[in-house]
């Protein structure tokens, strides 16, 4: 059981240490000028960064703003995404189309190119960082709830309900969405795992939040530099991001096994 | 065939409207942002008016799409160079990193996804899967510096970065390449076990062909259509992964210019270099459809 789980049990690692962090008595930004680059040691696990400060609060604090990213972008671009997909694909027609049309011009700019654009103009900070990643991932959940609901339109149950007069909402919310829940969480897990990359590439290029507050984008960047004489720097945050990622994706393939969700 | 040629031409519209709207995504006064505070009001009136930025809003995309369609994309706020200039600089480098990573992928990719598929969920099957799984969970700004670290760093065998050297590609190319090759030998296994249960691979095994020539000519021959397919979709996080690696490496191609311009807030070079980037990942998936119509007999007769 503990090797089936443990992507679960990492995540749940990284949830409580964003919240220990966050209640406990821990200074993410406090310098000892004393310590700069000390080594990891019994006390301080992951030892210190380039300014003297302990890397494992800051860690647990980057990953509180990661964290907050990933929620608010996925429940805001999830709604949008879903409510736009339901009306394309059970309306049809010119709404259909114009959206369909919209989506593909998104699809046109690769990965986060655009989230890259978009940050880099509206300007640094955590709200700025939050609407770049909106405006390019609600593409994915609407074009996955449409294609859902065209194939759903054609099923008995619904066709039932329409003829037994039911309204369009109901029809939507009662007979559809719970049967677009699973795949629907099966994407919402791969683009979270892709959000945190998208997060941390961002503040790596200096675009996301800005110092003192700690990301591991930018703590990555501070950790190649300094990679040569304090390699437990950049490797501690490059490890931690990894094993964060991994477990996401490895919780999505379990989730599209288990909810027999074909890719 | 017609018709995806012309379906083309909405999507490239829209893509040039969306990074046309990006100078205006800039909160508060572009041209202070850009000029900075100290600017002087006549250049201030300049940039607005090369810019448009005083006509109505229909009326600056309308200019706008002229200029870009006549090769006046701008003049870059910092260097004062023609844009098209820069990038016709900068294209060269990135398209070959992008090229040879691609040479790479498919290198490393293929011939991993193969082993895995004819060895399934023995050792080979599952060390494959280990390694591309981890290496998916590898942003390139972690990979880069891994990868320096091992082969230029510890090794010592390798350019740390920078282009001097004709070896300095290696590095960035394999940064690039390793998350493609990762995707490459999921799909490469995925196929290849679709196909091996075919009837004319049974066929080919009955005919007493030598089993290479049944797995290399029959098998992977058929298995290598959906590949292309994902392969070209591919190539465009292979793009927007050169914006980082080329930052990580210093290897100066479009990302570079990218994030450069981004740092000075030249926004008109920003804005070309998504629009160039997209229009190249556009004509990428135009032509791998292209291809995919003519190498896949059933989809040229179906048409």
């Amino acid at each position: 059981m503990s090797r089936k789980y443990w992507s679960v049990w990492v995540l749940a690692l990284w949830l409580i240490g964003t919240v220990v962090v966050s209640l406990g008595d821990f200074h993410p930004n406090q310098i000892h000028l004393n310590l700069i680059l000390a080594k990891p040691s019994v006390n301080h696990l992951l030892g210190f960064d380039d300014l003297g400060r302990e890397i494992l609060p800051r860690l647990l604090a980057g990953a509180q703003v990661s964290l907050v990213v990933v929620i608010v972008v996925t429940a805001i671009t999830a709604s949008l995404g879903i409510v736009l997909g339901l009306v394309s694909g059970y309306y049809g027609g010119w709404i259909d189309r114009s959206l369909m049309q919209i989506t593909d011009v998104f699809l046109a700019f690769p990965g986060i190119l655009l989230a890259i654009a978009f940050a880099a103009v509206l300007g640094a900070g955590l709200n700025n960082l939050i609407l770049a990643l909106c405006i390019t991932s609600w593409v994915s959940y609407a074009r996955l709830t449409r294609a859902q609901v065209l194939s759903l339109r054609q099923r008995q149950h619904v066709i039932a309900a329409e003829s037994l007069g039911a309204s369009t909402p109901r029809i939507m919310l009662k007979h559809m969405l719970p049967l677009l829940a699973a795949p629907l969480l099966v994407e919402a897990t791969y683009s979270m795992a892709g959000l945190v990359i998208a997060e941390a590439s961002l503040s790596f290029l200096g675009l996301g939040i800005q110092a003192p507050s700690a990301s591991w984008g930018a703590m990555l960047r501070d950790g190649v530099r300094y990679m040569l004489i304090a390699p437990h720097y950049v490797l501690g945050v490059g490890l931690s991001l990894m094993s964060l990622v991994l477990a996401v994706n490895v919780l999505g393939d379990r989730l599209r096994d288990q909810l027999d969700v074909r890719g | 065939m017609m018709k995806r040629l012309f379906g083309v031409i909405p999507v490239v519209f829209g893509v040039v409207f969306l990074t046309f709207l990006l100078v205006h995504a800039v909160p508060g006064d572009p041209v202070e942002v850009m000029l900075g505070e100290s600017a002087s009001s006549a250049d201030r009136i300049q940039l607005q008016s090369d810019l448009g930025l005083d006509q109505p809003i229909y009326v600056q995309f309308g200019v706008y799409l002229n200029k870009l369609v006549h090769g006046d994309w701008g003049v870059s706020i910092h260097s004062k160079k023609q844009i098209v200039d820069l990038l016709a600089e900068r294209l060269p480098a990135t398209a070959k990193l992008a090229l040879l990573a691609l040479l790479f992928a498919v290198m490393i990719g293929l011939p991993l996804g193969v082993i895995a598929a004819l060895k399934v969920n023995q050792w080979p099957d599952k060390l494959a899967n280990l390694l591309s799984l981890s290496i998916s969970a590898m942003p390139h700004f972690w990979m880069g510096p891994m990868l320096m670290m091992l082969f230029a760093l510890w090794l010592g065998f390798l350019p740390v970065s920078g282009m001097e050297n004709g070896t300095s590609i290696i590095l960035p190319a394999l940064t690039l390449g390793f998350g493609l090759a990762a995707i490459l030998t999921r799909m490469t296994r995925a196929s290849m076990l679709e196909v091996l249960h075919e009837d004319f691979i049974r066929t080919a095994r009955a005919k007493g062909l030598a089993e290479s020539t049944v797995i290399l000519r029959h098998a992977l021959r058929a298995a290598l259509l959906p590949i292309v397919t994902v392969l070209g979709l591919q190539l465009g996080s292979l793009l927007a992964g050169t914006v980082i690696t080329e930052t990580v490496f210093s290897w100066d191609g479009i990302g570079r210019l990218l994030v450069e311009s981004i740092e000075k807030r030249d926004y008109p070079v920003t804005q070309a270099c998504v629009l160039v980037v997209a229009l190249v990942y556009v004509l990428v998936n135009l032509a791998t459809d292209m291809i995919y119509t003519k190498i896949d007999p059933r989809v040229r007769f179906a048409t």
